[in-house]
């Protein structure tokens, strides 16, 4: 027995959700970690979409979770090429540490 | 029907025997346990069941030392299991090393909740229900992944590594071949799915062309998502020792057994309830024998099928396995789907009949055919270190 | 606010800030998966199951699976991740973040829709999720498909080694 809680919750937790992701893409030292923000930072965005969803009056509405399903979609897509990039990355620079990732200057 | 209004008069009448604040936690539990009670009995006789009759496949007696018929063998195996010494490499991560088996057993017995046990009998009632199965069945990859990662071990990991690639692979034909009793239904709901196969043993989906090619496309990938011969290169002791559970012994390797018989227990009950019937009985004056026990005998026939599958075939070489899965199964069960929908567009019938059963058999050759003429399948010739001979 | 809202959501955060900051990656991607089901757990409780079981079905399933596979390639795994650690990058980066956070909420909590207390008895409709998309969504779907399958070859091209010579048959052909 559920009890749905007003939007406001939800709309904090989205934002707390997406700063957090938005931290892990600023802080840290990996490409790969740097993508696993950018997931974080999606599905935060994805909850915001729900919320809205579930609190909109009309009952005949899906365009909400639509959209969640294409960005869920969107979001792995981009996942899989992305860590097909890291991968790329680390053959040809050795490293996943993005500050040691500097392309020499063709002289 | 009258065993399951029993059931359901004896829940409610424990239930309102409860406290007030108390009565939806009684209720959830009283709805789990027998389910659990029962799947965990079924396992401790699909053990000996199971090496009783791969003896007699291979002319041998199964155990029969410790009780009339080795009755008492499960038993005896629970006791060593419990008494054997819980052995944890030094350098392992503990915490994820102690995490994964129940991860993968919480999982396996996470699927049995949405399965219909008869009427009105399922634990929870999903909308989409379907949908919830085949989610935590992709959430057991990642405790293989835990098993062999936390083990410190080069070999647990390759084989974890190699277990995920195999249940990945066949995750693909495993919903797709289910896709298309969910499009024949027009609901992700199991409950709706039994209610369709109603009326007797001529409306169950085994028995119509896409039907029959789906349930052989999900009980091959079923076999090959628990892990089971002739798919069980992750746990072959031949291959790489016991593959991620290498570095487990004692109770959490017996936690790691119970997870892969339940995961198949479930599995085989989502076949039986997708493609023969769930509880209905085959003839409707059959009905007087309660729901469940109509779906447990279905469940024990394909179980007996799959021990029957492991003690005939040969086991899969890797790459074996996921040239099958990528290139046979995936092209047949989307050939299944689009013959499904010519099924749903020609609504049935004789003609509807023609060119589903067509296209599927039509497909199947075809397939086969062009897969045997890869140069990987053509004779071998053997080299040896005085020239060539060819294998005649 | 009840507490199963509550639960939810605290165990959620905690496990995103896990993840954000452990040192041992494969610790990292776990606490990420972790945020994903507490994910998966808020989307059912905003009654709309099948996006949260295909949210645990895509992303703990599949997504997680695909970020520990690349941790695993490129040696990530064994390795501690802050080998050089500078303190002012942490400050700032947590300055910011905060920064950014108050704005947010801020402006959530001084707009008219979060008065929004009225909660009316939605409940999702997998029909019409499909009708939905069929009909008035089929071509954002046939785009997503092509986009799919972009990037599952591209992917593959991306990924694959640079010099790819193809296995030589088994046994010779002499």
């Amino acid at each position: 027995m559920m009890v749905t809680p007003a939007l406001l919750p939800y709309l904090l937790f989205s934002a707390c959700l997406f700063c957090i992701g938005l931290a892990g893409v600023m802080m840290r030292r990996n490409v790969i970690l740097i993508l696993a923000g950018i997931e974080l930072m999606l599905n935060a965005a994805n909850i915001n979409f729900v919320a809205f969803w579930r609190f909109h009056p009309g009952a005949e509405e899906v365009s909400g979770l639509i959209m969640v399903l294409f960005a869920l979609a969107i979001a792995a897509a981009e996942a899989a090429v992305g860590l097909a990039l890291v991968i790329s990355l680390f053959r040809h620079f050795r490293t996943t540490n993005p500050e040691q990732m500097e392309q020499e200057v063709p002289s | 029907m009258w065993f399951e209004e029993l059931l359901i008069a004896i829940k409610a009448s424990l239930v309102l025997k409860a406290p007030e604040g108390l009565r939806p936690l009684v209720s959830a539990a009283l709805s789990t346990m027998p389910i659990l009670s029962a799947f965990g009995g079924l396992f401790a006789v699909v053990t000996l069941l199971e090496r009783k009759m791969l003896g007699r496949i291979q002319n041998r007696y199964g155990p029969n030392r410790v009780g009339p018929f080795g009755i008492f063998q499960p038993v005896a195996d629970g006791i060593k299991m419990l008494t054997k010494e819980d052995i944890v490499p030094k350098t392992a991560d503990h915490l994820i090393h102690f995490l994964a088996p129940l991860v993968l057993l919480v999982t396996a017995m996470l699927g049995l909740s949405v399965i219909p046990f008869g009427q009105k009998l399922v634990a929870v009632e999903f909308e989409a229900g379907i949908v919830f199965f085949f989610a935590v069945g992709g959430a057991a990859e990642l405790a293989v992944f835990m098993a062999g990662w936390a083990s410190r071990n080069k070999y647990a990991l390759l084989g974890s590594l190699r277990a995920i690639a195999q249940m990945v692979s066949y995750e693909i034909p495993l919903i797709l071949s289910s896709v298309c009793v969910l499009m024949v239904t027009g609901s992700l709901s199991l409950t709706e799915v039994v209610q369709a196969q109603s009326g007797g043993i001529t409306s169950w989906f085994l028995f119509t062309p896409w039907g029959f090619l789906g349930c052989i496309l999900f009980l091959i990938s079923t076999l090959a998502e628990v892990n089971r011969s002739p798919f069980d290169i992750p746990e072959a002791e031949s291959e790489l020792i016991a593959g991620h559970m290498t570095e487990y012994s004692g109770f959490k390797y017996a936690v790691f057994f119970l997870a892969e018989f339940v995961a198949m227990f479930a599995m085989c009950a989502l076949t039986a309830t997708l493609f023969l019937g769930g509880y209905h009985a085959p003839l409707p004056v059959l009905s007087i024998i309660p729901g469940p026990v109509w779906l447990f005998s279905k469940l024990m026939l394909l179980v007996l099928l799959f021990i029957w599958i492991r003690g005939t075939m040969p086991r899969l070489r890797a790459d074996q396995l996921m040239e099958f899965a990528w290139k046979f199964m995936l092209p047949m069960s989307v050939i299944n789907l689009v013959s499904t929908g010519i099924w749903i567009a020609l609504d049935g019938g004789l003609l509807g009949w023609l060119v589903t059963g067509a296209c599927n058999f039509g497909a199947y050759l075809g397939l086969s055919r062009w897969l045997a003429d890869h140069p990987n399948h053509r004779k071998r010739v053997y080299r040896y270190a005085d020239g060539p001979i060819n294998a005649a | 606010m009840n507490t199963i809202f509550l639960l939810i959501s605290l165990t959620t955060i905690a496990s995103a800030i896990a993840a954000m900051s452990l040192r041992n990656l494969v610790h990292c991607v776990l606490c990420l998966t972790l945020t994903f089901v507490g994910i998966s757990l808020t989307y059912l409780q905003l009654s709309s199951q099948f996006i949260g079981f295909a949210q645990v079905m895509v992303y703990v399933g599949a997504v997680s699976i695909l970020i520990i596979f690349a941790l695993l390639m490129t040696r990530s795994g064994h390795e501690l991740t802050l080998r050089e650690w500078r303190p002012m990058h942490w400050v700032w980066g947590t300055l910011i973040t905060l920064g950014l956070l108050a704005c947010l909420g801020l402006s959530i909590t001084g707009s008219s829709i979060s008065g929004k207390v009225a909660s009316p008895e939605k409940t999702e409709s997998v029909k019409a999720l499909g009708e939905a998309l069929m009909q008035e969504y089929l071509i954002p779907l046939e785009a997503m498909a092509l986009l799919l399958t972009v990037a599952l070859i591209g992917a593959a091209l991306v990924a694959l080694p640079a010099s790819h010579h193809p296995p030589s048959s088994k046994g010779g052909t002499e």
